[in-house]
């Protein structure tokens, strides 16, 4: 994406005679506002939906628009945005008790550790910020940055539920990481290359004359790994039934108690990326990212964004639909799961994968 | 306090943490605050403190009149507040000696029995907030809020309902209610269905209560534990079949008790069951109540308009939705009581906290004190 930006600043006569440094910073710069805007309006639509799809799951009507003067627009629509001003025009408060640096820096650490996932992130065939050697390396390293966030906001808070809450996240984030790695590593050795690019290509096709020939419907190793990947990633991006470090109930707000306003907003926007991303990844390397579940139907680069977006959104909902239907784990059984089930099926489904490319296919 | 741990590179000091949860906190079921002293997350001690609701009911009841007694009385337990004023009604009754008329105890027992549905359906989707579970939280009060309308419809009043008065009730049921009650029951009975199937029998339920916060049933005895509580521990005993009063004697209705069938005899899980179940007895009974209720007659018994009770004292106990709900009333002979004392089953349950929850972990102690389901206007009163 870059080059391609580099590539037509060249044309503009007027851009030409600049430093290249300064063309490149430029051209990353019109990288990262779309994919800011992107991130907003995903917060905005996902909590909207959220809100929506719980209402309706819970026997209610959720945000409504009411009356004359101002209100929430039709069926609620305008909600997140009026949230959205209320947040931004909320005073901005750092208690007196917090050690202030770590306190301000926190929700951007954690707010750039989703950010920067979204570089490797295909969205079509062509939309895709930088489509490195390394991607899917380069996501599941990025995205434990945000962990640091959350034990920054944690310790700096001076807040002993805000200390429970960033240590239970750390461990639990740091703990899943594995799973996702291992389950990802499933498909990384059928394609044989760490590109996104190439394991969407690699899912061309069809299997058993039906299915698209999607990773998840590979084979039966695959197929377990989707789902050790889904919920894994769940478990990263700390949603219920793993919201054990917010858990209201328990941690009043866990990592975030002292937050509020735009530092708040920002934890709250990552987290939504964060969801995004999880969902993104899950479909990008076992769902066939842009590619059309009929093949030859309905292809194109503008059909694959909404192929990708559809994939994605679907387990978005998904999510929601976890989270207003399931309890909440404890934090023990919740490391149970990850150590004692979760990593060792992983281990062996890299061993399956491997044997049935040898044996079966 | 402090635990050495020796390591390599030397000694290294830790500390307990002592966190206070609540007053103001998501879960502590209104402002109770629990001093908890924590080993990471595990719980080494827990001192309930209370008080932050009190509201010196007692020492209001000497200053007014046996009927102004009762909107006291009513804000006492707020989630049952007819089963608090049934059972002042009755041990005043008791003490004066009077006859009901027997519509008014049919009329009594259903809405006291509607009022326990509406107080477990409460405590149920409160431990499933508790573990994080919020939609059967909306459920119950979905169906609670049935009940509450009844209860409009029949007093006007949404939760403090000043409906149950010495000597009879405050108005017949007005016209279409009894129709509207068969109608809520037969709506109700299979909803608990839903709530099995949602909660109960969730595997992440059944993983964070059974075997959690176990009340041996010896504890529980010498605690002074009772209700669903002491039922959940396998115990069989009800004051509406163990100390007879009102009309329970009519009807047919089992007494749920915790039988481990998730874990271990009185875990959350059994407690919560038991609830579950009390709600079948309870849905049960008021259909009986209804089926065999006279249509016709007064809702008053024939007392004098100021009510002066003889000289004495009583203690009179009834089962409420917490469990034995004890009214001590001392008479002077006046109009108005010199000393009436409750005895809080919610008090006696949030006292048995630190001998059941110490040794798990932080996020247990939501779901045992949500399993014990108090009532802080009952405790602190």
């Amino acid at each position: 994406m870059v080059d391609f930006f580099l590539e037509k600043f060249s044309q503009i006569s007027w851009l030409t005679g600049l430093p290249d440094g300064i063309l490149f910073v430029l051209a990353v710069i019109l990288i990262a506002i779309p994919i800011f805007l992107f991130l907003a309006v995903n917060a905005l639509v996902v909590v909207y939906a959220e809100r929506k799809i719980s209402a309706f799951m819970q026997d209610r009507l959720g945000p409504m628009g009411q009356g004359a003067g101002l209100h929430a627009g039709k069926w609620g629509l305008l909600q997140t945005v009026a949230d959205t001003v209320k947040l931004i025009s909320k005073e901005d408060i750092i208690p007196a008790a917090v050690d202030k640096k770590l306190f301000i820096s926190a929700p951007f650490i954690f707010f750039i550790g989703s950010f920067i996932t979204f570089v490797a992130l295909p969205f079509n065939q062509t939309i895709v910020a930088a489509n490195f050697n390394i991607g899917i390396f380069y996501i599941v390293a990025v995205s434990s940055v945000g962990v640091i966030g959350i034990i920054l906001a944690g310790y700096g808070s001076n807040n002993k539920w805000s200390l429970y809450g960033a240590m239970r996240s750390a461990a639990q984030i740091i703990s899943y990481e594995i799973p996702v790695a291992l389950s990802l590593l499933t498909v990384v050795m059928l394609v044989g290359s760490l590109q996104m690019q190439e394991i969407i290509k690699a899912q061309d096709g069809v299997i058993w004359g039906f299915l698209p020939h999607w990773f998840v419907f590979k084979n039966p190793f695959t197929f377990i790994a989707f789902f050790i990947l889904f919920i894994s990633g769940v478990a990263e991006v700390n949603r219920t039934p793993f919201d054990i470090p917010e858990a209201e109930s328990e941690l009043v707000a866990g990592f975030h108690t002292e937050y509020s306003g735009l530092r708040w907003a920002f934890f709250f926007l990552a987290e939504y990326a964060n969801v995004f991303i999880v969902a993104g990844v899950a479909s990008v390397v076992f769902l066939g990212g842009w590619q059309s579940p009929i093949p030859g139907f309905l292809e194109g680069s503008g059909w694959g964004l909404v192929w990708f977006l559809g994939k994605a959104i679907f387990l978005i909902f998904t999510m929601i639909w976890f989270r207003w239907t399931f309890p909440r784990l404890r934090t023990d059984q919740l490391m149970v799961m990850c150590w004692k089930y979760f990593i060792p099926i992983a281990f062996i489904n890299i061993m399956g994968v491997g044997l049935w490319d040898l044996f079966v296919s | 306090m402090g635990v050495e741990h020796d390591h390599e590179l030397g000694v290294i000091h830790a500390e307990e943490m002592v966190l206070n949860v609540g007053p103001q906190h998501p879960s502590t079921h209104g402002v109770l605050r629990l001093k908890v002293q924590t080993d990471g997350e595990i719980i080494t001690k827990i001192d309930p403190y209370i008080g932050y609701l009190h509201r010196c009911f007692e020492k209001h009841c000497e200053n007014v009149t046996y009927e102004q007694c009762i909107p006291y009385i009513d804000r006492c337990d707020y989630i049952a507040s007819m089963n608090n004023d049934f059972g002042y009604a009755v041990t005043v009754e008791q003490l004066m000696g009077i006859e009901i008329p027997e519509k008014v105890e049919y009329i009594r027992v259903i809405v006291a029995e509607l009022n326990r549905i509406a107080s477990h359906l409460l405590a149920i989707g409160t431990i499933g907030l508790d573990v994080g579970a919020f939609t059967p939280f909306l459920y119950c009060f979905r169906d609670r809020e049935r009940i509450l309308d009844l209860f409009e419809m029949l007093c006007g009043a949404r939760l403090l309902y000043n409906y149950i008065w010495v000597g009879g009730v405050s108005h017949d049921f007005p016209v279409g209610w009894v129709e509207k009650t068969y109608e809520f029951i037969d709506y109700f009975e299979p909803k608990i269905h839903e709530y099995n199937e949602l909660l109960t029998y969730n595997k992440i339920f059944i993983e964070r209560t059974a075997d959690v916060g176990i009340l041996p049933v010896d504890v529980a005895i010498s605690y002074g534990v009772t209700g669903p509580n002491l039922r959940g521990s396998g115990l069989r005993w009800d004051l509406r079949r163990d100390d007879l009063y009102s009309i329970y004697d009519q009807f047919e209705f089992d007494i749920p008790v915790g039988t481990g069938a998730m874990g271990s005899v009185g875990d959350c899980w059994d407690r919560y069951y038991v609830r579950v179940r009390e709600m079948e007895e309870s849905a049960k009974i008021v259909r009986q109540a209804l089926d065999q209720m006279p249509r016709e007659g007064d809702v008053h018994a024939t007392i004098p308009r100021k009510i002066r009770p003889p000289k004495g004292q009583i203690y009179k106990r009834t089962e409420s939705p917490r469990g034995d709900l004890g009214f001590y009333i001392i008479s002077d002979g006046s109009p108005i009581p010199f000393r009436i004392k409750l005895r809080s089953p919610a008090f006696t349950a949030v006292s048995c906290i630190n001998e059941i929850a110490r040794g798990w972990m932080l996020s247990d102690v939501m779901v045992i004190l949500g399993s014990l389901d108090i009532v802080l206007g009952e405790i602190d009163r």
